[in-house]
């Protein structure tokens, strides 16, 4: 589970600050709530479930980028919970066409924008899940990020495929308990560790990397405009909560999404032509087990697994907070 | 207008730079392969404009084509085989989206076993995408069907993707005379794309909603109708093309059908090779149909032409598995249902794989039927 990230010394955060959460002010972006933009490009009324954390990033995400936006979609629950014909919740132009091809419909609508003159007015945001992305979609994603298309690529990892009842995917977490990872007398859920895709899609050489996660929403709107404004192509890694898939209440959505920056399971950062840097250090770290245990999909790991976790975690936490 | 002796390859390059395209996203695969490398050529060489995206694959080809189009590009793909097959899902969308992409077809054989030759398989095997499907028998009428394709597809009140499809090899790696019609006279015919819908930050659109049972069936109603009515765009299309070039094309070719009882029927480059055996035969009883739009299929003036006719022949590069005939064979079935005096009917799969089909296979196919042969049968089964 090691970030294949290079954080120098002089760039980590040493603000601690625990104000981005709160949703008032990010020290490290200086970016304040009241610099988000009010108006709604992804509309209410749509299907997601209460507490759903993937609709909030895509809300916040138009609000950075604005309404001169044309958006991409893999099918999921985004895709799904926005579009039921004849209704949508998307206030700019939207296609969604399949499952695995987000990023190569975006390269088309950028080499078309180009073509007709236009691509300097309108920014091109590809949305996809984590299985539309990390899976079915990870060639699409390859071949469009390495062809250097000025896109946004954005997924929304709510760790499963949610959209056809709560699977394992590529990105789900070490231990989780899923429909096709079930726990049972010799299986512990799901058996593999997260796959680390920031870091392969930072091996592409891609000019802005980023991991966001909705609990921190001016760190994440602050990351969608550098990476829209950044030429060429940008990827954004958006942990997202997903109450039915995780087995949690919809009220704690978000307080169990910061808990897993908190605990260390997931780490919020940029890479910048090549330099990475952390952009929120938890004040204190909090052992995993407080998010675990919080979870069904993780209520059934015993001690032993959660030490195992929790090392893995140490080690990570070690080579990127401490000097 | 200039000649050229070109391959069927060039050819569509060409027609697809007549067209001044907007945005071409392709993949190599035998053999197809020319198609790109020739419109890469002009893309690096500023002969053409367009955007070339060099896609990782087939299935991101349609996909770039689906955005591409849908904000408002002219766009156009070439593939073959495993190609399309790996396409095949956007294929529906594609159509379903109801966005005028043009794709040429290198037809060649589907593994497995593996097999880069000529056959119709891969297209055949897509009739049901909702794309209209022109088969060629020229490298000329590729370079045509190309441009006429582009001014069916976007008619509004068309707005269905087009498939030309030409012969792997016999016609991508063949050298044939054609005649490259001039710039103004394709600007003529051949207005610039204008969109019905596309994505544009002022007036948003949503594409590609779902759409629940209570709507979904008469999405496809529309395409069906739409389809339709493209019957008389492809003969308005190929009648005015021919004003412009000479050249004039419709959904059918008839060959001495006047006093034909004996009909053969195919698409593609092998109609050549039948003409050839029907000169050389030179029986005034023995015809040739040559269906150029298999979709849509034009059912009536299949019935119109073989009413009166004592024999037909299918002869097809495609096999319908566990059915036992080819696509064309059931088709041509279908159309003649419920006639008052059936002709007798016989169906041959033949030129699977690149297997060549000769003037003598095409002659021999003759002979059966003339005996009597009903029913289906190979040519040139070892
Ligand atoms: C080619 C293809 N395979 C499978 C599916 C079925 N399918 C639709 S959405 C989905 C899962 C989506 O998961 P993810 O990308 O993580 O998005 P989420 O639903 O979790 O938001 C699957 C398996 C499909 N639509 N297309
Ligand atoms: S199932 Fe999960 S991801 Fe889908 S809408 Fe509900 S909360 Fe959101
Ligand atoms: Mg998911």
């Amino acid at each position: 589970m090691k970030v294949a990230v290079d954080v120098p010394s002089y760039v980590k955060c040493r603000q601690s600050c625990r104000a981005s959460m709160s949703a008032v002010r990010c020290w490290r972006f200086k970016r304040n709530v009241k610099d988000v933009s009010e108006e709604e490009l992804f509309a209410p009324g749509h299907r997601g479930c209460a507490g759903c954390g993937c609709t909030v990033a895509m809300r916040l995400a138009l609000k950075a980028s604005g309404k001169n936006t044309i958006a991409t979609h893999a099918t999921g629950c985004m895709e799904v919970v926005s579009s039921p014909y004849p209704e949508t919740a998307w206030r700019i132009p939207w296609i969604h066409v399949a499952f695995e091809n987000s990023a190569a419909v975006a390269s088309g609508v950028e080499a078309a924008l180009k073509a007709l003159g236009k691509k300097d007015k309108v920014n091109v945001i590809a949305f996809g899940g984590d299985g539309g992305t990390v899976d079915i979609g990870f060639q699409a994603l390859s071949g469009a990020m390495e062809r250097g298309h000025d896109l946004t690529y954005i997924c929304y990892d709510n760790e499963a495929y949610m959209n056809t009842g709560v699977q394992r995917s590529g990105s789900t977490p070490f231990g989780a308990a899923t429909t096709t990872s079930p726990v049972g007398a010799v299986s512990l859920g799901n058996d593999r560790p997260k796959k680390d895709l920031p870091a392969i899609v930072a091996a592409h050489g891609v000019g802005y990397v980023a991991t966001a996660s909705v609990a921190f929403p001016l760190d994440y709107y602050e990351k969608v405009k550098r990476a829209i404004a950044h030429k060429g192509p940008s990827y954004i890694h958006v942990h997202s909560s997903c109450p039915p898939g995780w087995g949690i209440p919809s009220e704690k959505s978000i307080e169990i999404l910061r808990l897993a920056v908190d605990t260390g399971m997931w780490v919020l950062y940029e890479i910048v032509d090549g330099k990475g840097r952390i952009t929120y250090k938890p004040a204190t770290k909090h052992p995993v087990e407080e998010y675990l245990k919080v979870q069904k999909r993780f209520r059934h790991l015993d001690d032993e697994t959660i030490a195992k976790i929790q090392e893995s975690i140490d080690k990570r936490w070690s080579e990127l907070f401490e000097d | 207008m200039a000649t050229d002796v070109i391959h069927g390859s060039k050819a569509v390059a060409e027609a697809v730079k007549l067209c001044d395209v907007d945005v071409i996203a392709a993949y190599p695969i035998t053999p197809q392969t020319r198609i790109s490398e020739s419109l890469a050529k002009f893309a690096a060489t500023g002969a053409i404009r367009a955007e070339y995206i060099k896609v990782e694959s087939e299935h991101s080809a349609m996909s770039a084509c689906i955005g591409a189009s849908a904000t408002g590009a002219r766009t156009f793909t070439a593939t073959s085989s495993q190609g399309l097959a790996y396409m095949f899902e956007l294929l529906f969308v594609a159509s379903g989206m109801r966005l005028p992409i043009v794709m040429a077809n290198a037809n060649r054989a589907l593994s497995a076993p593996l097999n880069i030759w000529n056959d119709q398989q891969d297209s055949v095997s897509a009739r049901d995408c909702g794309w209209i499907q022109i088969y060629v028998e020229t490298n000329q009428e590729a370079l045509d069907s190309v441009i006429q394709a582009y001014r069916i597809s976007e008619n509004h009140e068309i707005l269905i993707p087009s498939m030309v499809c030409l012969d792997g090899y016999v016609l991508t790696h063949t050298m044939e005379p054609v005649d490259i019609p001039e710039q103004d006279l394709i600007e003529k015919y051949l207005p610039p794309f204008k969109p019905a819908l596309s994505l544009d930050p002022d007036s948003p659109i949503t594409l590609g909603a779902f759409a629940n049972p209570s709507t979904y069936m008469e999405f496809r109603y529309e395409q069906q109708k739409a389809i339709e009515r493209s019957f008389k765009a492809i003969e308005a299309a190929g009648k005015e093309y021919g004003k412009l070039t000479g050249r004039e094309y419709g959904l059918l070719e008839e060959y001495n059908l006047d006093d034909a009882e004996i009909v053969l029927i195919t698409m593609g480059s092998l109609a050549g090779t039948v003409k050839e055996t029907l000169a050389s035969l030179n029986d005034r009883r023995i015809g040739l149909l040559r269906v150029r739009a298999f979709r849509p299929f034009p059912k009536d003036d299949v019935r119109r032409l073989l009413k009166d006719v004592d024999k037909v022949a299918v002869i097809e590069k495609d096999i319908s598995v566990g059915l036992g005939e080819g696509a064309l064979f059931s088709e041509i079935k279908s159309s003649l249902y419920g006639l008052d005096s059936q002709p007798s009917m016989a169906g041959f799969i033949a030129g699977l794989g690149g297997r060549d089909v000769t003037p003598e296979d095409i002659a021999g196919v003759v002979k059966k039927v003339e005996k009597g042969f009903e029913g289906t049968g190979w040519v040139g089964l070892k």
